[in-house]
């Protein structure tokens, strides 16, 4: 595959963030124009559609039951408490072990860092690979992998479940950070390759008068060249891979379950009482890591997930 | 004879796609040569080759006698020097210099003093531990060929390093560029498409074009003997003037429109028969005009047409049976446009080509 | 030849083992995993897979289920409103904020924040948000509107819509993003121009913008199918697929089979099915690509 890989969406990783100053409307008018007065009275409503889920969500969890019975979901808690919260992060249940969201949070964050650090290492070098150490095949490799990227996961459960059984790792966390390294690998491949490709290739040239090999070129030249698009892969992936669900629930087990599969089990369990304010917590807690990447990271962001986006 | 690098039959094609075609030359030992030719023609693809950066089809590749062909860049005792400096940006002066010698494993007291050797020499010691960021164009240029410098090798090769400075630096660095191969003495292969680099730094230029060296000659012998129409019309500037015509007379007479211009002075390499299609070449500096004129072989009266002062010099454009010529002059010469004059040549200094293989003849 | 050449093949070496990763993933996994689920879909495998093949059985089974047929229904219903919506919403969006409005970065913030969230937060939120009890409709009810009834994940015919609100609330902020760097990718010459000649600014936008966007809009279409494809998260955390069987997405009939039902191959013929409309939202899309502009 060419340059013109994924055109419209290799164009959407660069011009996302860097077209993202300066509007390039019409000329601003009069502070209050009837214009005006639609632009951001449609702006404000929509942020309000926006809003207010994350709204009720911290409300609900504020308040105790007996408030939540009687009010409305969407007025700010009368009694403060963070009761909800404390039960949420030890004390809810699924299953046999009640020993709250914290085992989830704990699980995921074994999965992720991992993960993360093994398939980001692994695109790199593809990436690098395929820029400046072409082989014969390597590009048709590379087709394969990205229109992989496209083939429904379901296809693939079970000839993963099935391989991960004969490396003895099937059910283990060693397992899922493989499954996370494997599916990650096109989009980040792409990301890397990319970018690559926009150093010059002459630095690289020069590298090898100089007698640097594969990997001392990749460490000591490409690496430190590269921060900001590893920074982005970073943000792609924690974001990712701390919300997978599907792979959380087919390659590990109730005791390893992720967050977000312990959320879902927590919430819509059918035994007991339903404590919708210690249901909202669970779900605060676990949005609480991408929401914080989001916040931090800023249009970075845009371009982690302009990139990931491909991934659907 | 010692040949510093001998290239054999070097063949490269990228798919079905042939760049360079059973390619020879022989570079001897010191010798500053130019590859030069438009963009596209090889001569940087031919440069990498020798460098080792590229993997070439077939072929052989020697450097000081040593078959190079599948050794590595760093094995085949080179420096190089790129258009884009290509300086590791996260390393300092010091860094960029020391980085290749680190790789080879030389001791630290070596590599300090061979970094200061090539410090002083290109006079970027105070620079040494600034980052390429926080320098000049022309002083990353400097950094670059202190890179090759360090490596202390026999073979320098220079991939278009100065195409990417403004004019007034271009001609700063060329001289120095030249100084440098005074004082080193070491065989230097350049690339470039800057005629007026090639012609002023080289022993001898090749030509190239659609990877087949044209030409491999010193300058003069490329301006004055050009092999074939394409060098000719390449290599000067204004360039050449054609005309095409037949010769007639046992050779003795070129025929063109209706002049019938006498050639038996010529120095042919070969005789050709008599009715050849025949294309002379007249450079435009060696059209002379007014009394220089009259003492030529030829002389012919004309208008001018345009007149294009340069400064020492002017350009002008007249016409020669129906056809446009150009040709350079003093400025002392007042022309303008529309004046009536007697222009000459001689034709032992021109050009004549088989008009169908563009042969020299 | 002339010269020592040694083998090609090791030429690279190190290169050649640092892409065994890729070349795995690429033929191992891609290729070989889903050449294997699509085989083994032709066979009769219940709670192990084996060979033992049965033809089309599976897919008679499949296309025979009702279950599978509200699966496809709901997801082509689910698809289509979805790719209307998030396209047209999230290009109205980003022409509104293409206006040189003010805050443009807080109104950014609060639009793409959910895409941050998994589906799984989001379907819990918008399940509370819309729960009937104490949600929208018991808000609006206690403010003395008593005819008003808005409890869409209960009602079979309207849980799909239930999805789509929240499908919408997680999408169509990136959807926006890609327009607006799509918007920005745009030269500016072409707006003086039009101003110039005199063209109304709904003009330029529908006739000179918007097909200037092609790309931009081909690709948000690849990425929202393939995301609708795919949809199972938010089923799962928002309805469970229910009431009933009224909200089941073929994603969920495929894990329900593979995983609990322990019979693989039907699981196997759905996923199969699921890669072949894959194929089909993809091959034009490959051909508009790559088809018309083949380089060396």
């Amino acid at each position: 595959m060419s340059d013109t890989a994924l055109p419209g969406s290799a164009a959407g990783v660069s011009s996302a963030s860097a077209e993202m100053t300066g509007a390039r409307g019409a000329k601003p008018q009069r502070r209050i124009s009837p214009r005006n007065i639609m632009i951001y009275g449609t702006l404000f409503v929509v942020c309000v559609y926006y809003a207010l889920p994350l709204w009720v969500m911290i409300m609900t969890s504020l308040k105790g039951m007996p408030e939540v019975r009687l009010g409305n979901i969407f007025a700010p808690p009368m009694e403060v408490t963070f009761q909800p919260w404390v039960k949420a992060w030890a004390e809810a249940c699924t299953g046999l072990n009640c020993d709250g969201l914290s085992r989830g949070f704990w699980n995921s964050a074994r999965i992720t860092i991992p993960s993360v650090v093994v398939s980001i290492l692994i695109a790199s070098i593809n990436g690098y690979a395929l820029i400046n150490w072409k082989f014969k095949g390597s590009d048709i490799f590379f087709t394969i992998l990205i229109f992989g990227s496209f083939i429904p996961y379901q296809v693939m459960l079970y000839p993963m479940v099935i391989l991960l059984r004969e490396l003895g790792i099937y059910g283990t966390l060693q397992g899922l950070v493989l499954v996370h390294s494997i599916f990650g690998m096109p989009i980040l491949t792409l990301l890397f390759r990319n970018y690559f490709s926009s150093l010059p290739e002459e630095l690289f040239k020069a590298a090898r008068v100089d007698g640097a090999g594969f990997w001392r070129i990749y460490f000591q030249i490409m690496l430190p060249m590269s921060i900001p698009i590893f920074v982005v892969a970073i943000i792609l992936q924690v974001t990712g891979i701390w919300n997978d669900f599907l792979f959380g629930v087919v390659f590990t087990k109730p005791e390893l379950y992720p967050m977000t599969v312990q959320l879902n089990n927590i919430v819509n369990s059918v035994q007991g009482v339903k404590e919708y304010n210690v249901n909202m917590a669970a779900t605060v807690l676990t949005g609480l890591v991408p929401l914080f990447v989001y916040f931090v990271s800023g249009r970075l962001f845009v371009r982690g997930i302009a990139a990931g986006a491909v991934k659907g | 004879m010692d040949y510093s690098i001998q290239v054999k039959n070097l063949t490269l094609n990228f798919g079905n796609v042939s760049v360079l075609k059973s390619l020879d030359l022989d570079v001897k030992e010191g010798e500053f040569i130019v590859l030069l030719g438009s963009s596209g023609c090889g001569k940087s693809t031919l440069l990498n080759c020798i460098a080792g950066l590229l993997d070439i089809t077939d072929g052989q590749i020697f450097i000081k006698g040593k078959n190079v062909t599948w050794s590595e860049p760093s094995q085949r005792g080179i420096g190089m020097v790129f258009q884009s400096y290509a300086l590791y940006p996260q390393m300092s002066v010091r860094g960029n210099l020391s980085f290749g010698l680190k790789n080879a494993g030389l001791p630290k007291a070596e590599i300090e003093q061979r970094v200061k050797r090539a410090a002083e020499i290109l006079q970027i010691e105070p620079l040494l531990e600034r980052k390429p960021a926080a320098l000049s164009g022309g002083q990353r240029q400097r950094v670059a060929i202190g890179r090759a410098l360090v490596r202390d090798v026999d073979v320098f090769l220079f991939d278009e390093p100065l195409s990417n400075l403004d004019a007034k630096l271009r001609s700063d660095l060329r001289v120095e560029i030249k100084r440098l191969h005074q004082r080193l003495k070491n065989t230097m292969v350049y690339v470039t498409h800057d005629q007026v680099e090639a012609m002023t730094l080289a022993d001898r230029i090749a030509i190239m074009r659609n990877g087949v060296i044209q030409q491999f000659d010193t300058p003069s012998g490329v301006y004055n003997r050009p092999v074939n129409l394409y060098v000719a019309s390449f290599i000067g500037s204004p360039s050449m003037n054609f005309f095409e015509g037949k010769l007639t007379d046992g050779g003795k007479t070129f025929e063109f429109a209706d002049l019938r211009i006498p050639v038996g002075d010529y120095a042919f390499d070969s005789k050709p028969a008599d009715g050849t299609k025949v294309v002379l070449g007249i450079r435009p500096e060696h059209v002379s005009i007014g009394e220089e004129a009259a003492k030529s072989s030829f002389s012919v009266p004309c208008e001018i047409e345009i007149v294009e002062p340069m400064g020492a010099e002017v350009v002008a454009y007249t016409r020669v049976g129906g056809q446009t010529l150009t040709f350079r002059c003093s400025s002392d010469i007042e022309l303008k446009d529309g004046d009536k004059v007697t222009l000459g040549f001689d034709i032992a200094r021109g050009s004549m080509f088989d008009a169908t293989s563009e042969r020299r003849l | 030849m002339a010269g020592f050449q040694p083998g090609r093949l090791f030429r690279n070496i190190n290169a050649k083992i640092a892409a065994i990763p890729m070349v795995f993933t690429a033929l191992v996994v891609f290729v070989g995993g889903t050449l294997w689920t699509v085989v083994y879909s032709f066979t009769d495998s219940k709670l192990l897979p084996r060979l033992n093949f049965v033809g089309f059985e599976q897919y008679e089974r499949l296309w025979s289920t009702s279950r599978w047929l509200v699966s496809i229904q709901n997801l082509m219903l689910y698809g289509v409103f979805s790719l209307v919506f998030t396209i047209t919403i999230g290009f109205l969006l980003a022409v509104l904020m293409d206006q040189k409005i003010r805050f443009e970065d807080a109104f950014r913030t609060v639009m793409l924040y959910p895409f941050a969230l998994s589906f799984i937060v989001t379907g819990l939120v918008w399940q509370w948000v819309l729960n009937p009890q104490f949600g929208i409709e018991h808000i609006a009810r206690s403010l003395g509107m008593d005819w008003f009834s808005f409890d869409p994940l209960n009602n079979p015919q309207t849980v799909l819509f239930g999805l789509l609100i929240a499908g919408l609330w997680q999408g169509t902020g990136f959807v926006m993003c890609l327009m607006l760097a799509g918007l920005r990718g745009i030269d500016e010459e072409i707006w003086k121009a039009a101003r110039v000649d005199g063209i109304p600014r709904w003009k330029v936008y529908v006739f000179i913008i918007i097909p200037m966007m092609r790309a931009v809009f081909i690709t948000t279409l690849v990425i929202v199918a393939s995301g609708i494809i795919r949809l199972y998260d938010l089923v799962v955390a928002q309805t469970s697929g229910g009431p009933g069987n009224a909200s089941q997405v073929p994603a969920m009939y495929v894990y329900d089979y593979m995983f609990q039902a322990q019979n693989l191959a039907q699981g196997f013929a759905a996923s199969s099915m699921m890669l072949l409309s894959v194929l089909i939202v993809l091959i034009p899309w490959a051909y508009l690509e790559f088809g018309g502009k083949k380089r060396v």
